[in-house]
């Protein structure tokens, strides 16, 4: 199979959109969750969108087939919460492991599906690796500024078993994603490092923040470019930006990515913002009018979308990025991956 | 393409990149117990805010970068750097730079790296301990991501000429680059700054040595930096503070000139190179330079000579030295408004006319004010201050305008503001309000219950150039619906504002603009209103702006309605069909304690306090997040945390003056569910009857239709259950109040009081919720929670208030006043729209029922609204007026 590295020089790779939104069409209920092998568990697991890559593999593998068929290149793991931390509220913990690796091996069935179908565009894995709930370097407590709900070594050996569980079950990438507190992204860059160590192996990362509000800030406060150099201390993919905003509110951040960084640039925004209802209502064809603007001002590798797009939008986006230039990498960059 | 270029970035909250064109980078080394005896002692003594202010203070005064040290063999250096560095990344004004994390241990540096998100620069490591532990350290500096500083110092000591100087140094470099691939950029070199003069041959050349291995290193060593702790090199002078600012001065000249591109230098310790006297400059670059073998006697010698300037301090009232337009712009930006009756005085002395003080020298200052506060760089609690100032600047000019009987003052604008019939909310009017006035435009304000024909009238009279409405309970929405009708009877041309907190863009588009063939603008948000009245009145934007808005407004329209016709409704019948099942015999009923009705009169304010919900406090400034996090907020903490403070003081004022008066009703009843959607409430053997409103948007199966009913037994069960209703205030004295402070021009306070009074009539909601459940009802013996709980409506049962989701019809409160007799007991009136007066009040019911949840009723029918009319006994048209927000469109 060829290297995403090369393929990323040739074109625009197309990332799916929102696993959460496709999941909830199902309208699975608390026994859904649960299935047979959880049927006695003591705590409520509706709402557990991860455990249901073991209680319900068919509806993701389905999930998945459609945004390979609408033309994405690089399907996400459904793995976002998959870490001891973000899985302590369903009392989850132990099956962290499980979780990953099935997560990865079902996305890897489909992907190698669709690469042998259609050799001349090979389908990716990348392994989703989500925020947790914590942060690192802001303080739930305003009376005790200086208190932390999670220290960088939790999240750094959290972070770790979920990578290692991604890697087993065949993730071709690592994404870090959804990035509010740079200090946790910077934990699980941490623990990507060690096990690259320890495996002696490379894996491309993809490194994506999320700038939260008009600010034009991470939730933590660092601008777009104080992101980008909390982050680039090691070799990756791509750095980006995902969720919170729509597609054009995104422009902005992106530019300055694009100008200052040396690695490839993603980008997977929302479907607009939510209306007054919480619900995103951007169609397809209005997000990939203002997709073009990306692509016409070259400033994207991969492509993609987040809460409330659908196949449907990943359709619209990954036939009009087909038909523009990739933004150009430094080939330095890519060859040291 | 981008190709990587070589440079040293670091970051905090913002960037900080370094390249060969950036000045020298200042480090502030304030925070470094080793550096200052006052951090040291701070820490000691654990007075860890004084010691943020050390940083900020820095920070404030220049410092690119803020360097920490917490090594002292009394200090934990472990936890105290820590502590110091998790709370300063809550300082976004601190934490915008980068932090050089600075000890001679690596676990304290290893957990300085663990807690900060931005590149940071690790100061120091070396080769002391030997290759290995360098190497290990090197790697996990890189993959913590940061910088590092390397001392020139090795397994055998430290490098203290210039060979040994780039030994280390080139050593080091290879070490990193070559064997660790750390970048070279992130490279820094301290190549050891070590005094002179000091009458010892062998630190001759101390200086020189340093510049010069300075220059070798920046020629030979690709893309680092060096770096240093500059006030080493005037040790021997310490006490001659003029000689060592030259010595500094002096040093970083030619180091600089070298390449040294970065380092540690008191600001207040030097002297600008170009300043010194000639005589100086040449006894100390003698010394620097190493010139002469006499050099150190010869500047002893005149060192005796240079008499020591104290420095002034003048730090804090600097500014009142600067030119007069400067210090009214200051006065007014920064809301001191201590000088600004003698400023504009002196303005008048100098003025032909005392308008011209207003027209030229105050709205030099407010059109600042403007500017930062459109940029975002000003909050509305500052704009409201600066319009305090400006209130007392133009107080002070009046009697000279008048006198000189020069009367009209060229205003950008006049515009008719008032809060419609019925309602008596004011404080998001008074703040656009201020906000206006502070951008040049005159107010009329009509103040609150303003009925429409008065509105038209005044507009009529005052000639206005635009008139806002505002309100905040939902009847006023057809307050301002009727205005809009009237005004285009009239044939009106001016444009018309909305705002309040129920009137949203979907109710002006689909309900106000299309009955006004003029501009109707929504604006919720008072920083807004500035930017939308300057584009309606400007010449040649208005008509382009006016079309756009219209236009914006019928798309707007289009698609909210498609959006509506796509929801399915149930009929009535269907709905109650579909009513939430409770299987009562199950369920558990307690009888209250105490039934009847109790008053609780002259309340102790300073039990609610802890009750109070401050993120809508925050809300009703137009600053929005979420309380305390909104203190730490990166936009807007620091004016969210000024506005808190000045809230507390206020408060305690009040508690302590008891200037406010909380008053409360409420009773407990056997109650019965009748009729499928009414409560019948049985009150010393009358009967009274609240009617609910039923959901009517059909669901997911498995979801019912509810209606508050739902909560109560039924009759025909046989059960007997109950529910309760209360009215609280602590609304009288707020009017005396906020009429105090108008009086003293300062809206600022006025608008305080009475988003204070608001606040706390929600907190004494919710305390007497709490005592109603644990005490008077008594079905929640044992619930312990916290405020935070409470907020977030973790208890038994709720307090649901007529006018609110779910039960909007506010009808029902008539109901309530009669049954608790609210007026007669408490004062607490209603206005004909059904408004609380005083406006700081809250009433509701109490439902006890463990299922009993909050729930917004949405959109009903009209068979619901006939139904509904038959049972109130009133006509159609009444319960439409009534109902009107939650009507399905046609």
């Amino acid at each position: 199979m060829e290297q995403i590295e090369a393929i990323l020089q040739e074109r625009i790779l197309v990332l799916d959109g929102a696993m959460g939104t496709m999941l909830q069409r199902y309208q699975f209920e608390e026994e859904d969750f649960r299935g047979e092998r959880f049927k006695d568990w003591e705590h409520p697991l509706k709402g557990n969108n991860d455990l249901l890559s073991l209680t319900q593999p068919e509806a993701l593998a389905e999930v998945h087939r459609k945004y390979f068929a609408a033309g994405a290149d690089i399907v996400e793991t459904n793995t976002f919460s998959g870490t001891t931390i973000a899985m302590a509220d369903y009392h989850m913990e132990e099956l962290v492991y499980e979780l990953n690796y099935e997560s990865a091996r079902i996305a890897k069935r489909v992907a190698a599906e669709f690469t042998a179908k259609e050799p001349h565009k090979p389908r990716f894995v990348a392994g989703s690796i989500g925020p947790t709930n914590k942060t690192a370097s802001m303080s739930p407590d305003v009376n005790d500024p200086g208190f932390r709900a999670v220290s960088f070594d939790e999240l750094r050996y959290a972070y770790k078993e979920q990578v290692e569980a991604l890697l087993d079950g065949g993730a071709d990438i690592l994404l870090v994603e959804t990035i509010f507190d740079t200090l946790n992204a910077k934990a699980a860059l941490f623990a990507i490092e060690e096990v690259k160590e320890e495996r002696n192996i490379a894996v491309p990362i993809m490194v994506s923040g999320t700038i939260t509000d008009a600010s034009g800030r991470t939730l933590s406060g660092q601008t777009a470019e104080a992101f980008l150099i909390s982050v680039s201390h090691i070799p990756i993919l791509t750095v980006g930006f995902n969720c919170a905003l729509g597609a054009n509110q995104l422009v902005p951040h992106l530019e300055v990515l694009s100008a200052k960084t040396p690695f490839g640039v993603s980008a997977h925004p929302n479907a607009g913002l939510p209306n007054a209802f919480g619900e995103y209502d951007e169609t397809p064809e209005q997000m990939a009018e203002q997709i073009k603007e990306y692509l016409e001002k070259n400033l994207v590798n991969i492509v993609g979308g987040c809460c409330g797009t659908t196949p449907e939008h990943i359709k619209a986006i990954a036939d009009l990025a087909s038909k523009y230039k990739p933004r150009k990498i430094s080939s330095e960059i890519a060859v040291k991956i | 393409m981008i190709t990587a270029q070589k440079h040293l970035r670091l970051s905090g909250l913002e960037p900080l990149i370094i390249t060969p064109e950036s000045n020298f980078i200042n480090v502030g080394e304030r925070t470094n117990v080793a550096g200052s005896k006052k951090f040291l002692r701070l820490v000691k003594e654990e007075k860890f805010d004084e010691a943020l202010e050390v940083a900020r203070h820095q920070v404030e005064g220049g410092a690119q970068i803020i360097d920490i040290n917490m090594d002292d063999g009394l200090i934990d250096g472990r936890e105290a750097m820590v502590r110091f560095l998790n709370l300063i990344v809550s300082e976004p004004d601190i934490a915008r730079v980068p932090i050089m994390i600075d000890s001679s241990k690596w676990e304290i540096i290893e957990a300085g790296l663990q807690v900060v998100q931005g590149k940071c620069v690790v100061n120091s490591i070396s080769l002391k301990e030997g290759e290995t532990e360098f190497k290990r350290q090197a790697t996990l500096i890189k993959r913590y991501g940061a910088a590092v500083i390397v001392m020139a110092f090795d397994e055998v000591g430290q490098a203290d000429n210039y060979d040994r100087r780039i030994e280390i140094a080139k050593r080091s470099y290879d070490i990193l680059v070559n064997e660790v691939h750390f970048p070279p950029e992130d490279i820094i070199f301290d190549l050891n700054i070590f005094p002179v003069a000091t009458g010892m041959e062998e630190h001759r050349k101390n200086a020189i040595d340093f510049i010069e291995g300075t220059r070798w290193v920046r020629q030979n060593l690709p893309h680092c930096s060096v770096s240093g702790g500059v006030s080493n090199v005037s040790f021997s002078f310490r006490g001659n503070n003029p000689v060592r600012e030259a010595m500094h001065s002096v040093f970083l000249f030619h180091a600089i000139e070298a390449g040294m591109n970065m380092g540690i230098v008191n600001p207040a310790l030097l002297e600008i190179y170009d300043d010194i006297p000639k005589d100086l400059l040449e006894h100390v670059e003698d010394v620097i330079l190493d010139r002469r073998d006499d050099a150190t006697e010869r500047l002893l010698e005149f060192a005796e000579t240079v008499v020591g300037k104290a420095k002034e301090s003048k730090v804090d009232l600097s500014w009142r030295e600067e030119p007069l337009q400067d210090r009214i712009t200051r006065a007014l930006v920064k809301g001191i408004d201590q000088y600004i009756v003698e400023d504009v005085e002196e303005a008048r002395q100098k003025a032909s006319r005392p308008l011209e003080v207003i027209e030229g020298n105050l709205m030099t200052g407010m059109n600042v004010v403007g500017d930062l506060f459109g940029s975002g760089k000003m909050f509305l609690p500052q704009v409201v201050k600066s319009a305090r100032v400006m209130k007392k600047a133009v107080a002070h000019l009046t009697p000279f305008i008048e006198a000189s009987k020069d009367s009209n003052t060229s205003s950008a604008g006049k515009i008719l503001m008032a809060t419609v019939k019925g309602d008596v909310h004011d404080i998001g009017k008074n703040i656009v309000s201020v906000v206006l006035a502070c951008n040049n435009y005159e107010i009329v304000d009509l103040g609150v219950m303003v009925p429409p024909e008065k509105i038209i009238g005044k507009a009529k009279e005052e000639q206005v150039d635009v008139i806002g409405l505002s309100g905040l309970i939902t009847p006023s929405l057809d307050e301002m619906v009727f205005l809009a009708k009237e005004m285009e009877r009239q044939q009106f041309t001016v444009p018309l504002l909305i705002g309040g907190a129920t009137t949203s863009k979907a109710h002006t588009a689909v309900k106000i603009d299309p009955q006004y063939s003029q501009a109707v603008v929504h604006v919720n948000d008072a920083s807004r209103a500035v930017t939308v009245v300057g584009d309606l009145l400007q010449k040649d934007t208005s008509d382009g702006y006016k079309k756009s808005i219209k236009l914006d407004y019928e798309s707007f329209r289009d698609r909210f309605l498609n959006r509506t016709k796509q929801k399915e409704y149930l009929t009535l019948s269907e709905a109650r069909n579909n009513k939430l099942q409770i299987d009562w015999d199950a369920l558990d009923i307690t009888e209250p304690k105490k039934l009847g009705i109790q008053v609780l009169e002259n309340f102790d304010l300073k039990k609610l306090t802890d009750f109070i919900d401050w993120s809508p406090f925050f809300r009703s400034w137009d600053l929005h997040g979420k309380f305390p996090d909104i203190l730490k907020d990166d936009v807007v903490g620091v004016q969210a945390t000024e506005l808190f403070e000045d809230a507390q003081t206020m408060l305690q004022q009040i508690l302590d003056g008891q200037l406010l008066k909380a008053k409360a009703i409420f009773g407990l009843f056997p109650a019965n569910q009748v009729d499928e959607d009414d409560i019948e409430v049985e009150v010393n053997n009358t009967k009274f009857m609240f009617r609910t409103l039923r959901q009517q948007l059909k669901k997911r199966e498995g979801v019912p239709n509810i209606a508050l009913a739902d909560f109560i037994a039924p009759k025909n069960s046989g059960i007997q259950d109950y529910m309760g209703c209360f009215c609280v205030t602590t609304g009288f004295g707020t009017q005396e109040l906020a009429q105090e402070y108008e009086k003293n021009l300062d809206d600022y306070g006025s608008i305080m009081v009475k988003a204070l009074a608001d606040r706390l009539a929600e907190a004494f909601a919710e305390y007497l919720h709490r005592e109603v459940r644990i005490e008077y009802w008594g079905y929640a013996l044992d619930e312990t929670l916290s405020n935070n709980e409470l907020i977030e409506e973790k208890y038994r049962g709720i307090r649901p208030a007529p006018g609110y989701p779910a039960c909007p019809d506010h009808l029902e409160k008539l109901t309530i006043w009669e049954l608790l007799e609210v007026k007669e007991k408490i004062g607490v009136e209603l206005t004909e729209s059904l408004a609380m007066w005083p406006a700081a009040s809250v009433s509701g019911y109490y439902f006890g029922n463990p299922k009993a949840k909050y729930f917004g009723l949405g959109k009903i029918k009209p068979d619901q609204v006939e139904d509904f009319a038959q049972r109130k006994g009133i006509t159609n048209e009444e319960a439409e007026k009534w109902l009107a927000p939650n009507l399905v469109d046609n």
